[in-house]
């Protein structure tokens, strides 16, 4: 067992100043090359953090990897920590760094430079407070330190060093520095950067780092350590309204029921007023229950667990919330997207939305414009591709509890999911709800879909046929129909051609057009299972996602998915309306199977080989399947 | 109620309307990667390997869920080649804590006699410890496991998510992984995916052996120095656990002070010289020492890049 005696004085002093020293995170960021693993390789060594078998595999790797001349330690390397980094002399992901001063403890995310990693860039910003942004005093500004800060204005990072890098490299000369100066001061007042600071700075040999620089005594502000240690950047963090996320619910057995989460914003006591969001029923707070005792008062950023006055229904993506002060509730928002993926966001296009504790479906509904992060200008767009920034209106499956962003980062920031490979694919910030979510209800309607499908004795389902163009899905899915119809059924038919001619006339066949046309289709078609009918689709319908949208938005079982699988080959060699003619001879462009993708489905309720199988056959697989689910 | 025992822990510190001290940041910061955890997945398991980060991983569980037990088991996978005084400590712990421990034995690598003097560090590791976890995650379809790594130990642990995607196969990819912004972790996965999760990623060592002190946790006592009998062996004072361990031409067993930073295998855990008897004592030489804590793990230097290559393989 461990031993709990009597500190000796010095470990036991040391111990207890080191307790009370605070926390700060900061992100480092700058293009290839402006020195920022050597920053951070400085500020290890320099706080002395640095430990003889670290040193002696630097030593190693210094000779074998490094870009700084024979005998001289490469502190990049120090930082750059996979493999394929260190032989490419790049670094390609977010990596996290600890040390500490006598006053603080730092966390440094420090993020990758090149304009491909945004995204990477983004991640380390979201959680960090402060940015230190390097600059190459030889190259001056680069469209990569416009677009850094942009994207350090946007995830709400307050305080930014700008720290001009390799003043040795320009023979510590004032006037560059002043230069650049200047000309970064004008951009970030377009930002919202309230707190900018300037230090010339040589990571190389350490200058203004931790160590005054007698090569420029020109400058008498802080050094980079100094200032890291010395700014304020908390804000008062917990004159905020009290916000929590209910992110477990803890129940041991009957007589206790807490609800557990972390304090987002401001604070909280016993006997409090509060309002559960979004359903708006209050109560009091009775217990902040922890381990080690009740606590009178819980502060932003801790972990707790609370217990209520009355018996009221609470679950995971509740808030808890100052009930003075409750944060609105919509389902629909002005946002800033940032995209993380290489398969650009289609408007439309349904994608999983977390937020705090909650988890929902979501889609763009609108791309007002991409921001051009180097000059801020705004482009119309039609999708929004890997590493863009879009503002858009983004709708919800169902309203949620949320604060602004710039108010509140837990309450406001969020992250989109691919509903197909789980990937993260997206990251976005609310700016607003937009007041079209509150003024649209839903009216009651007095007779409803089991009505209607009970007048015709039927249990109504979609069938949807997906497959490439003249895999035969039209011509199945008459079959189909013609039969249902002799059988008494009630069907509709609606096939993509068709559909063409009206409800979709004015879209195109690019990725965003085939989105939107699938939405449309099976927005109709689940309106037609509310009137009672077998609704047949007849639809190229080539992306997942969609399909599985399409799927979602009606009750389990009554979404039938029809694989009409046959080879491109067989398609071409069919081609019943001339167009894999057309398409190869360019005149087509967009053609699904040549120049636009199908995405075949993974798990079809049906999967017809129409190559092998003749279309009569196919068609009785359906009625079989049909028969076997217990709609005829 | 039936609530699990807890260590006397004093009042999470804040001092009045300040900011949160940064252990208590941290501690938070576990509570909340712990609870998620819980909310996200069906079957998650904490690996326990009974050093002071899964001391300190089991704390912050049991404080996570206080006043209910941590809603999953915890999981040992044993090599065979622990330290005996590893084994009695986490036998005791799971008994005084009525913990549901899972022990799990690569009984293939034990029929085939595998073992770290026989075979080497390179392959009992992979077979005992990275082939060992593998098979137990499948044979109880777990879809989550903790584990007690930092990102302050090892370069290419620098990059590891908290939320890090495994492969059906297990494996890693550390070109493609999840962007991770926020307090928002993305635990959705297929079928035979799983996660394994990290809630210590952005504490030190020096943040682990602080936080033990203050909440005065129980570690195993082979951090504290005592006379043990140990070897010299390429250029390692390895400890003599048990008649397994044959001493080799010129090798001399004595008595010597000494203590562990770490613990693993016995035949692969170097022990340095100390009289550090108390943890104020350890922190205090942990403070003056000049090398990091990993350098007596023989494993980690036995291949170029070899910690990155054994993390994509599967390893924690």
């Amino acid at each position: 067992m461990v031993k709990h005696m009597e500190a000796p004085a010095e470990a036991g002093s040391y111990l207890l100043q080191h307790e009370q020293k605070d926390l700060l995170r900061f992100i480092t960021c700058g293009s290839v090359d402006d020195g920022k693993s050597t920053l951070i390789g400085r500020l290890l060594f320099d706080s002395k953090l640095l430990l003889e078998d670290q040193l002696t595999a630097l030593e190693k790797d210094s000779s074998r990897y490094g870009t700084t001349g024979s005998g001289e330690l490469d502190l990049a390397l120090l930082v750059d920590g996979l493999a394929d980094e260190r032989e490419q002399g790049i670094t390609i992901d977010v990596a996290y760094r600890f040390f500490a001063t006598e006053k603080r403890k730092f966390i440094v995310a420090d993020t990758p430079g090149h304009e491909q990693y945004t995204r990477n860039m983004a991640t380390g910003a979201s959680m960090a407070d402060l940015a230190v942004l390097l600059v190459d005093a030889r190259k001056g500004l680069l469209p990569q330190t416009r677009r850094h800060s942009y994207i350090v204005s946007l995830l709400g990072i307050k305080h930014v060093v700008l720290a001009i890098n390799k003043m040795d490299a320009v023979s510590w000369d004032r006037d560059t520095y002043e230069r650049m100066v200047a000309e970064y001061r004008e951009f970030a007042i377009k930002l919202d950067i309230p707190n900018v600071t300037c230090i010339p700075v040589s990571a190389l040999l350490g200058d203004n780092i931790t160590r005054r620089s007698s090569a420029m005594p020109w400058y008498d502000g802080a050094t980079l350590i100094d200032h890291l240690e010395e700014v304020e950047v908390g804000g008062d963090v917990t004159s905020a309204p009290f916000r929590m996320p209910v992110q477990w619910i803890n129940r041991p057995d009957q007589d206790f029921r807490g609800y557990s989460g972390t304090i987002a914003s401001g604070m909280v006591s016993p006997g409090d007023s509060i309002v559960i969001a979004p359903s708006g029923r209050t109560s009091k707070i009775e217990r902040i229950v922890t381990s080690g005792g009740d606590l009178q008062q819980a502060v932003a950023n801790q972990a707790v667990t609370i217990t209520l006055a009355d018996e009221v229904d609470v679950s995971r993506g509740d808030v808890l919330a100052d009930s003075k002060i409750p944060p609105e509730s919509s389902d629909q928002f002005s946002v800033h997207i940032l995209w993380m993926s290489a398969d650009a966001m289609l408007p439309g296009r349904p994608y999983l939305l977390r937020i705090g504790s909650i988890m929902v479906g979501a889609q763009i509904t609108e791309i007002k414009y991409t921001v051009n992060v180097n000059t801020l200008e705004h482009t119309a767009a039609r999708h929004i591709d890997l590493n863009e920034v879009g503002v858009c209106n983004l709708a919800l499956d169902r309203p949620i509890p949320f604060d602004p962003y710039r108010k509140n980062r837990d309450m406001g920031g969020f992250i989109l999911i691919d509903r197909i490979t789980n990937a993260t694919v997206g990251c976005g910030m609310i700016s607003f709800a937009l007041r079209r979510a509150s003024n649209i209800h839903w009216q009651a309607l007095k007779v409803g879909k089991a009505d209607r499908a009970g007048l015709k004795q039927q249990k109504p389902c979609i069938v949807w046929f997906t497959g490439l163009s003249g895999a035969g899905k039209s011509t199945i899915a008459n079959l189909v129909e013609r039969n249902l119809f002799e059988l008494g059924r009630h069907t509709v038919l609606l096939d993509g051609d068709n559909i063409r001619h009206g409800l979709t006339k004015n879209l195109g066949f690019t990725a965003e057009d085939r989105v939107e046309n699938i939405r449309r289709v099976a927005e109709v078609a689940k309106l037609m299972t509310e009137a009672g009918l077998i609704v047949l689709v007849s639809l190229i319908s080539p992306f997942r996602s969609e399909r599985q949208m399409a799927r979602e938005i009606v009750p389990p079982g009554e979404f039938l998915e029809v694989f009409v699988d046959a080879p491109l080959e067989v398609c071409r060699t069919r081609d019943p309306k001339g167009l894999y003619k057309k398409a190869y001879a360019g005149e087509l462009p967009n053609f699904t199977g040549i120049d636009s993708p199908y995405e075949p489905p993974v798990d079809a309720d049906l999967h017809l080989n129409s190559a092998d199988q003749t279309l009569e056959a196919c068609g009785e697989a359906v009625l079989a399947m049909l028969s076997q689910r217990g709609i005829v | 109620m039936t609530s699990p025992p807890m260590p006397d822990s004093p009042q999470p510190g804040h001092s009045g309307t300040a900011d949160l001290t940064h252990l208590r940041r941290l501690e938070a910061e576990s509570i909340h990667i712990f609870r998620e955890v819980a909310a996200q997945f069906r079957k998650p398991v904490m690996l326990y390997s009974i050093g002071k980060d899964s001391s300190v991983m089991l704390h912050l569980a049991l404080k996570a869920f206080w006043p209910s037990k941590p809603p999953f088991p915890f999981m040992h996978v044993d090599t065979t080649w622990k330290f005996r005084e590893m084994i009695e400590f986490r036998d005791r712990r799971a008994k005084e804590l009525g913990l549901d421990l899972i022990v799990h034995i690569n009984e293939e690598g034990v029929r085939d006699g595998i073992g770290p003097l026989s075979h080497g560090s390179a392959v009992h590791t992979d077979i005992m410890k990275t082939q060992g976890l593998k098979q137990a995650l499948n044979k109880h379809g777990f879809d989550a496991a903790f584990g007690g790594a930092r990102r302050d130990e090892e370069k290419s642990r620098a990059k590891e998510r908290v939320f890090s995607f495994r492969t059906a196969t297990h494996r890693w990819d550390p070109k493609n992984q999840r962007p991770e912004l926020w307090r928002l972790y993305n635990g959705r996965i297929k079928d035979g995916e799983s996660i394994r999760v990290f809630p210590l990623s952005n504490w030190t060592e020096f943040d682990i052996w602080q936080y033990i002190y203050l909440e005065k946790i129980p570690v195993v006592p082979l951090y504290f120095a005592k006379p043990r009998p140990v070897i010299q062996r390429s250029g390692s004072l390895l400890m003599v656990d048990d008649d397994r361990m044959t001493l080799q031409p010129g090798e001399v067993l004595e008595e010597r002070w000494v203590r562990f930073r770490t613990l693993g295998c016995y035949p692969l855990t170097g022990a340095i010289e100390s009289r550090a008897q108390t943890l104020p004592e350890v922190i205090r030489e942990m403070l003056l020492t000049r090398t990091s804590e990993r350098q007596g793990r023989l494993i980690d230097s036995d291949q170029a890049a070899s910690m990155e290559v054994k993390k994509q393989e599967g390893y924690f």
